[in-house]
């Protein structure tokens, strides 16, 4: 696999004590703030969001677009996440009653190390980087959001997949109390997404943990979503509990919910036609006044330098 | 039904239709904070949900007269069917201008290729002949050909609810809301008249 930019940072890089234990002190303080998100949210339900938790030594990236940032209202406020309702504006107003810590991550399937980790001792042995990516959603719109992450190559790496792993599955919590668009079957819960393993040891492809510098608001898939970039953003699964290395191609949720519309790919190619979105151009969200045009659709939103090879000798109409 | 000051029934019947019109119009002038994080995509929505309810409206206007044994809802069944046109034309107007920034290649390919469009779009070509025909001299020059052709509206309304339907991408409930509702209203106009309770005449 040619990959033009090279990682800034190395999975042996270690994380000095300091780091260690600053990142300790954000997950307990995000423990305590989950707690009084919980009880503020008894008398105010339409309370949005929790007080923001600043997250401390985030590196810069070479791979962060120098497009300008949606603000963070259009990011935390127009949301796609189908567990808290249907409507954008649902999963603000829900997501108050996900509970994000402690977290455990459960991982199987074609891996030396299975087992169930605490999210915090994953993420605090891993260096913070700031992403900013250009973010394309299947609807035809598009926002950049600055993801605070952790790259996904290096966490799989600690799960040591055998030469069977093909493939990497990455499924949402199931939880229908503390998700309550999960009542309804709108979709088959719970939500599962999935990658190729070369997709996912992509150096582009991170576990975003924070958004502007700050902790994850619930609305976005705290406490840990997958970023791809030069995919669709269904692809991009959010509160993830589950992670499983298999040697078939895993069924996803929206490929199983829509097979004519949704591929197992998704990446986004202006040239492929959707019944319902014509995919050549995008709303860029928060982009001025309702006189703004769309803007064209770049191949791989853009990022077809970095991520082309990885899809050589592929017909992109057929397996899209 | 006896209303006390019927002269005012509508005049006011056409401010209140006219509320969201205003509403929106209010939000892109003085508040669009309000229209969210995709104005253009809210404003598409809004006109076109008050299209639908319009033409529900006015569909249900033949049944109310019968259940109220009373001669208003057809007192004001034109201007709802002509409100039925002007959110449409606006909700259409809204996706070409501004949203398609008026590239008419653009549009064609939307109508060509995308079926809920392309329903859309007939919707509102054919509500056009509707409204122009719907002044009493073109009642009484058509004559029993005007009947003929406002039957018209009842395909309309089902490519309009079609159209919803077909545009949602997973959670259904909403259109199918509306297309219930469509269906009853068209039950009243079955010919072994099934829903005709109520009538006392």
């Amino acid at each position: 696999m040619l990959i033009k930019k090279p990682s800034d940072i190395k999975s042996s890089e270690i994380t000095d004590p300091q780091h260690y234990k600053q990142r300790r002190e954000f997950i307990q303080a995000g423990a305590g703030l989950a707690g009084a998100a919980m009880v503020s949210g008894l008398w105010l339900p339409e309370t949005a969001h929790a007080a923001r938790e600043k997250l401390k030594n985030i590196k810069k990236s070479s791979f962060s677009t120098k497009d300008k940032p949606t603000s963070y209202k259009d990011v935390t406020t127009y949301n796609n996440f189908y567990e808290f309702g249907t409507s954008k504006s649902d999963p603000a107003r829900n997501a108050h009653t996900l509970k994000t810590t402690p977290w455990s991550l459960q991982v199987e399937g074609e891996i030396a190390k299975p087992g169930n980790y605490h999210l915090e001792d994953l993420v605090k042995s891993s260096t913070l980087e700031e992403r900013i990516y250009r973010f394309r959603c299947v609807e035809a719109w598009s926002m950049v959001v600055p993801w605070v992450g952790i790259s996904l190559s290096s966490l799989i790496k600690r799960f040591e997949p055998t030469s069977k792993a093909k493939y990497v599955e990455f499924t949402t919590l199931h939880d229908p109390k503390q998700m309550p668009g999960q009542k309804r079957s709108v979709l088959n819960w719970p939500y599962v997404e999935a990658l190729r393993i070369d997709e996912a040891m992509h150096p582009l492809s991170i576990m975003a943990v924070g958004l502007y510098g700050e902790v994850l608001p619930n609305q976005n898939g705290a406490p840990l979503r997958l970023m791809v970039p030069w995919k669709y953003g269904f692809k991009n699964v959010k509160s993830i509990v589950k992670i499983r290395f298999t040697e078939t191609m895993p069924k996803t949720t929206w490929a199983q919910a829509g097979p004519r519309e949704y591929g197992f790919y998704a990446n986004v190619n202006p040239k492929v036609s959707h019944p319902r979105w014509s995919q050549a151009r995008e709303r860029v969200i928060g982009s001025g006044s309702i006189f703004t045009k769309r803007k064209d659709t770049l191949m791989f939103n853009g990022y077809e330098e970095q991520v082309a090879s990885l899809y050589s000798g592929m017909d992109l109409k057929k397996f899209f | 039904m006896k209303l006390s000051l019927p002269w005012l029934f509508k005049p006011t019947i056409f401010l209140l239709s006219l509320i969201p019109f205003l509403y929106l119009l209010y939000a892109v002038l003085l508040d669009p904070e309000s229209l969210g994080a995709n104005p253009v995509e809210h404003l598409t929505h809004e006109t076109g949900a008050w299209s639908l309810r319009f033409l529900l409206l006015t569909l249900a206007m033949t049944p109310l007269r019968r259940l109220s044994n009373s001669s208003y809802p057809i007192k004001v069944r034109r201007m709802l069917g002509l409100y039925a046109f002007f959110y449409v034309t606006l909700h259409f107007l809204i996706y070409a201008g501004l949203d398609l920034g008026l590239d008419w290649g653009h549009l064609g390919e939307d109508i060509a290729e995308r079926p809920f469009i392309t329903i859309g779009f007939l919707a509102w070509l054919l509500l056009i002949p509707l409204a122009a025909t719907s002044t009493n001299g073109m009642m009484r020059r058509m004559g029993k050909h005007w009947k003929k052709l406002h039957k018209l509206v009842y395909l309309i309304g089902m490519l309009g609810v079609g159209h919803f339907l077909w545009l949602v991408k997973k959670d259904l409930q909403e259109p199918l809301i509306y297309i219930a509702i469509f269906v009853i209203l068209m039950l009243f106009r079955m010919p072994g008249k099934a829903l005709r309770f109520g009538q006392s005449s």
